[in-house]
């Protein structure tokens, strides 16, 4: 039992930013043991373009499975060929990243493989006799420590926790066979793209959040201006109550019943802060409250405050940090 | 057409969770319990599919104790047909738990299998997939809507930057998340049927658990607030600290 394998996830045919920071992640978890970290990929011909960067991240073997049917990602066929690939590499942990596909996927794998999986994990460690990871529960109030009983053990990474370091790995390359199960009646149609929005809240480095105190959707525009003056690695975000009030999407909602988020800024405006919120967005490594109510819960866990109107407080933001990053 | 809507109970997601000192153990003391969030999703997609489809019958299934049973009165409530109590031992081992379900699962040989995308306790999301993998049964995840026509059923999963669509052919699992199905509340003649209705309590072995936990901890504190200005003239401050103080901007 000894090496570690990352799943390398592709978007567009990109290695994924998540997937650079498991492997950045994982080159100095294997380091740590004296092993070697393998990075596995999937997809149609032209996919060996990714080992070089894969290489960059620190990836000592590279295993390419190469499959025109493996262009479109379908877990029944993911599964069946990683399933195999691990089989045949005896592992001690295998790491997905914990997005829709990583967790469409991860439980598939584990459960053909008959072992073991944690979720959603925030930090992995060397203990004596394994690894002991550690992942939030009950929505992030709290963070539990586990470790494995069987191996490999399979771990979903959540985005945006691990810092992507460049370590030169020796990126040796190998090529799979790849033999898919029957997918007779299963088909992926088509990806619906929202617009702008390529960066989902779940993975962005910065995130506006907004409340019931913008008093309605039509405001969102002011959170939309300073999403963009915050530059392309931001996204909007929402509460529970404008979610189900109808004005924004699920797919934005911050919290126990939408996603928790782990970005580098996360400015909440308007938003209160019940407990499920506060849970979602607890990690961030700093937080901005804006909201004209001095006794908001949500001042009791930002770094940051300023009580008054969001609707003259964002433009002004806006403006100063736009004319910031301007200038740079 | 079968359905087995598979559900979980769990603290309240409002519910403050408390670590008892000096033990890798959670207090409950006190804590009021709800049928997961998620499940309550899945359980509602299943109710209007009977609306639609006359002869589709629904079986709610749960993992738990015998105060389990509560959960599943309210979903005969809401309108499922009958329930099946697997008395036995939570886990948060999901392998250990998709196939004591799968195993309940594979002798009634349902058309469907609906589930929440996650429990609201361990926040797992795997016992769908594993359940579906375990079978071979079709499966889709993290999906807000769906619409079953013949024996395909047409599948709309949330993604990181968008909506996905995906056919899958029945028998299928599917793990529903908040999108469409929005659930409703039981009416008084929903109580007094569910009553009457059937729920089967069967014990189960439930594997040992291969994911071992070894502590708990709660977030890192913050170091406190610094507040700046009220309105206007805090705002250049506040850039500022973000720029030189956090190094964010």
């Amino acid at each position: 039992m000894s090496n570690l394998l990352v799943f390398v996830e592709q978007r567009e045919g990109c290695v994924s930013a998540v997937t650079k920071e498991i492997l950045s992640a994982g080159a100095a978890l294997a380091k740590e043991l004296g092993v070697e970290i393998h990075a596995l990929v999937l997809g149609d011909k032209g996919i060996g373009s990714s080992s070089i960067e894969l290489t960059d991240y620190g990836a000592d073997q590279i295993f390419l499975a190469e499959h025109p049917e493996l262009n479109v990602y379908l877990g029944e066929n993911f599964a069946s060929v990683i399933a195999s690939a691990i089989e045949a590499g005896n592992y001690r942990a295998v790491m997905f990243p914990a997005t829709a596909m990583g967790k469409d996927l991860a439980p598939r794998v584990t459960a053909v493989l008959d072992t073991v999986m944690a979720t959603d994990v925030t930090q992995v460690e060397v203990i004596e006799d394994g690894l002991e990871i550690t992942r939030p529960i009950f929505g992030g109030k709290v963070l539990a420590k586990m470790k494995f009983r069987a191996f490999p053990a399979v771990i979903s990474v959540r985005p945006n926790v691990f810092p992507p370091e460049k370590s030169s790995g020796a990126g040796h390359i190998n090529k799979i066979e790849v033999s898919l199960p029957l997918t007779e009646g299963l088909s992926v149609e088509k990806i619906e793209n929202l617009g702008r929005q390529n960066l989902d809240v779940s993975e962005a480095k910065s995130v506006v959040s907004g409340g019931r105190g913008m008093k309605g959707p039509d405001n969102w525009k002011l959170l939309e201006e300073l999403r963009d003056a915050l530059g392309p690695e931001a996204a909007l975000g929402a509460s529970r109550a404008v979610v189900d009030a109808g004005w924004r999407p699920h797919g934005e909602q911050v919290g126990q019943t939408g996603k928790t988020v782990a970005p580098k800024l996360y400015i909440a405006v308007g938003i209160s802060g019940a407990v499920q919120h506060l849970a979602g967005m607890g990690t961030a490594q700093t937080i901005v409250a804006i909201n004209k109510d001095a006794d908001a819960p949500i001042f009791g866990v930002a770094d940051y405050g300023i009580v008054g109107d969001a609707m003259e407080i964002l433009p002004k933001l806006t403006e100063i940090i736009g004319e910031l990053n301007a200038g740079e | 057409m079968e359905i087995i809507v598979c559900v979980k109970r769990v603290p309240d997601t409002e519910a403050r969770i408390r670590i008892l000192e000096g033990s890798p153990e959670i207090s409950l003391e006190g804590v009021k319990y709800v049928t997961s969030p998620y499940d309550e999703f899945a359980l509602e997609a299943g109710i209007r599919l009977k609306e639609v489809h006359e002869t589709t019958t629904v079986t709610v299934l749960t993992l738990g104790d015998d105060e389990a049973q509560e959960n599943l009165r309210n979903a005969l409530a809401l309108g499922a047909d009958q329930a099946s109590l697997l008395r036995g031992s939570t886990t948060m081992d999901g392998l250990a738990t998709a196939k004591v379900l799968a195993s309940e699962i594979d002798e009634k040989k349902p058309d469907m299998v609906l589930l929440g995308v996650k429990a609201g306790d361990d926040d797992q999301q795997q016992v769908g997939p594993m359940v579906a993998a375990l079978l071979g049964y079709k499966c889709a995840t993290n999906v807000t809507n769906f619409q079953v026509q013949g024996s395909i059923v047409t599948c709309q999963r949330q993604i990181e930057n968008g909506t996905e669509v995906i056919e899958l052919a029945l028998p299928a699992v599917i793990t529903v998340t908040k999108g469409e199905f929005e659930p409703r509340y039981p009416s008084l003649k929903g109580i007094m049927a569910a009553k009457k209705k059937p729920l089967v309590i069967k014990d189960v072995e439930v594997p040992e658990s291969r994911l071992v936990l070894t502590g708990l901890e709660y977030p890192p504190e913050r170091d406190g607030i610094h507040m700046v200005k009220e309105g206007l003239d805090g705002i250049t401050e506040l850039v500022q600290l973000l720029r030189e103080e956090a190094k964010v901007l």
